[in-house]
């Protein structure tokens, strides 16, 4: 059974091959390809970088970079990891939502939110080079 | 919670004794000289960022650090003979600011000297921080030590000047720590000028105290941990045999010793920075014998702000900070070693893991 469904896919992708020429969709990329990729990810992290620096995340003008310039003291390389005044383990994202409600007085961010999204590629790439130690405190 | 009255027993019985549980938000100074008679304490508030939000409205939290200051700055036994604010009473420089946070300095008892921070400055280059407290840089003389105030925010010109469509812009850009806009700090000619010319009047042997806002020693500039002229400040320091720098900005514990000069930072009553190792991309120069404050713990909003005693035994400083949910330290001159040593853990064997900032 399982070798019957074997020959079909290979029956099947060699009849795209066939249908598209020498083009190839995964796997390969080009340099190109890496540059654009990299591009939207830096625009992802200036994106993280104006709300981190904004006074309009929260509702008192209070901006993560009053206490955190440069994203330091996030520690994203240690995340997941247990929170010692919430006793349990949380994510990165989990201490960004504590922060907006509590010394920016606003309201979290759900958790697949762009906004929240671009606040972790910040942070992440202001740590670049630092090694994980997820559970470290 | 930890009630004030410990930490001013402790004050009271203490000469050697840590405080193991400081609670006052301020730096109350001891100078003792050489003649106990001539012994004297002030106390030390900087760095309260009053931020203005609408109307009548202030950012809560900072509001409480600079009043729990002031009122326990009153109860402060022995009583301090002045109290020194060490700059950036006010975070984006507006009259709304400086005078909300003038009127909550006003609750303090004492005789308060004022040194000019950036977030002062920067909007209207210091003209309503002068008109509440007076010049921006001077010196005054107190039982045998000469203090100066400098105003050591000044930079270039033309950043000041001819870079930003408006003060409004201006200020914002220079009150972003990590903002790569900014501009490095610095005293420049004319006070300098002004410095030299002050210091040549005062006997070598003179006890110095020169307070600035910024480090006026060289630590990272990224964060302006640094004054651009700190150098030059330094070699008019050099013919004192003690010289001392106190200064705000830095929002930690730092002290060094360069040559004859001590310097020691003081706390904020806003809130706590990072250490600029915990900038992973930064180059920076913390001073080696520096031990650090625990780590914050941002679930309590005074956690590492905090206020230091300094007493200066016969012209030399000792520190204690005390520190809300942080124990107490005490930084004191060894005569052995020459320079500022923190009297429980500068044997790095001593030392304890929240110390430790990656």
């Amino acid at each position: 059974m399982r070798n019957k469904f074997a020959i079909l896919g290979l029956a099947g992708a060699g009849l795209l091959a066939l249908l598209l020429g020498s083009r190839v969709w995964a796997d390969e990329f080009t340099k190109e390809d890496a540059a654009r990729w990299e591009k939207e990810y830096m625009s992802v992290v200036a994106t993280g970088r104006e709300l981190w620096t904004s006074p309009k995340l929260g509702t008192n003008g209070v901006a993560c970079a009053q206490c955190h310039p440069n994203a330091a003291n996030t520690h994203p390389e240690t995340y997941p990891k247990f929170q010692k005044q919430l006793g349990r383990v949380i994510a990165l994202r989990d201490m960004i939502n504590w922060c907006l409600r509590n010394p920016l007085e606003g309201q979290p961010l759900a958790q697949d939110d762009p906004k929240m999204i671009a606040l972790e590629a910040y942070v992440a790439y202001e740590r670049r080079g630092v090694p994980l130690v997820p559970g470290k405190h | 919670m930890r009630d004030f009255n410990l930490s001013r027993r402790q004050f009271l019985k203490s000469t050697a004794a840590v405080a193991a549980a400081g609670v006052v938000p301020t730096s109350l100074v001891k100078v003792a000289l050489a003649s106990p008679a001539e012994s004297f304490t002030f106390a030390y508030i900087s760095d309260a960022h009053i931020q203005h939000i609408k109307g009548t409205s202030f950012v809560r939290n900072w509001d409480r650090g600079l009043i729990r200051a002031a009122a326990e700055t009153n109860l402060l036994e022995p009583k301090p003979d002045f109290v020194l604010f060490g700059g950036d009473l006010a975070q984006l420089g507006t009259k709304a600011e400086l005078d909300h946070g003038a009127e909550i300095m006003s609750a303090v008892g004492y005789k308060t000297y004022y040194v000019m921070g950036e977030h002062d400055y920067y909007l209207d280059l210091g003209e309503y921080w002068s008109k509440l407290f007076g010049p921006q840089y001077y010196s005054f003389d107190h039982k045998g030590v000469h203090f100066v105030v400098l105003n050591s925010v000044l930079t270039f010109d033309d950043w000041t000047f001819n870079r930003w469509p408006t003060a409004e812009q201006r200020m914002l850009e220079m009150a972003g720590l990590d903002n790569p806009n900014g501009s490095p700090f610095m005293v420049g000619d004319k006070q300098r000028e002004w410095l030299k010319a002050n210091l040549d009047k005062v006997s070598k042997g003179t006890p110095v105290v020169v307070v600035s806002h910024s480090p006026l020693q060289k630590i990272y500039k990224g964060w302006n941990f640094w004054t651009e002229d700190a150098e030059q400040i330094q070699a008019l320091l050099k013919p004192f045999s003690k010289a001392t720098v106190l200064y705000g900005h830095v929002h930690q514990i730092h002290y060094n010793q360069i040559g004859n000069i001590t310097f020691h930072s003081v706390m904020a009553t806003a809130w706590p920075w990072p250490y600029p190792q915990s900038y992973a991309q930064a180059q920076h120069h913390l001073p080696e014998i520096t031990v650090p404050i625990n780590r914050a713990d941002p679930f309590f909003e005074r956690d590492a702000t905090g206020w230091q005693f300094i007493d200066a035994a016969t012209g030399r400083v000792t520190m204690r900070y005390n520190l809300y949910n942080n124990t107490g330290r005490t930084v004191a001159f060894n005569t052995t070693t020459g320079r500022p040593e923190d009297r429980i853990y500068q044997d790095p064997a001593r030392r304890i893991l929240p110390q430790l900032h990656y």
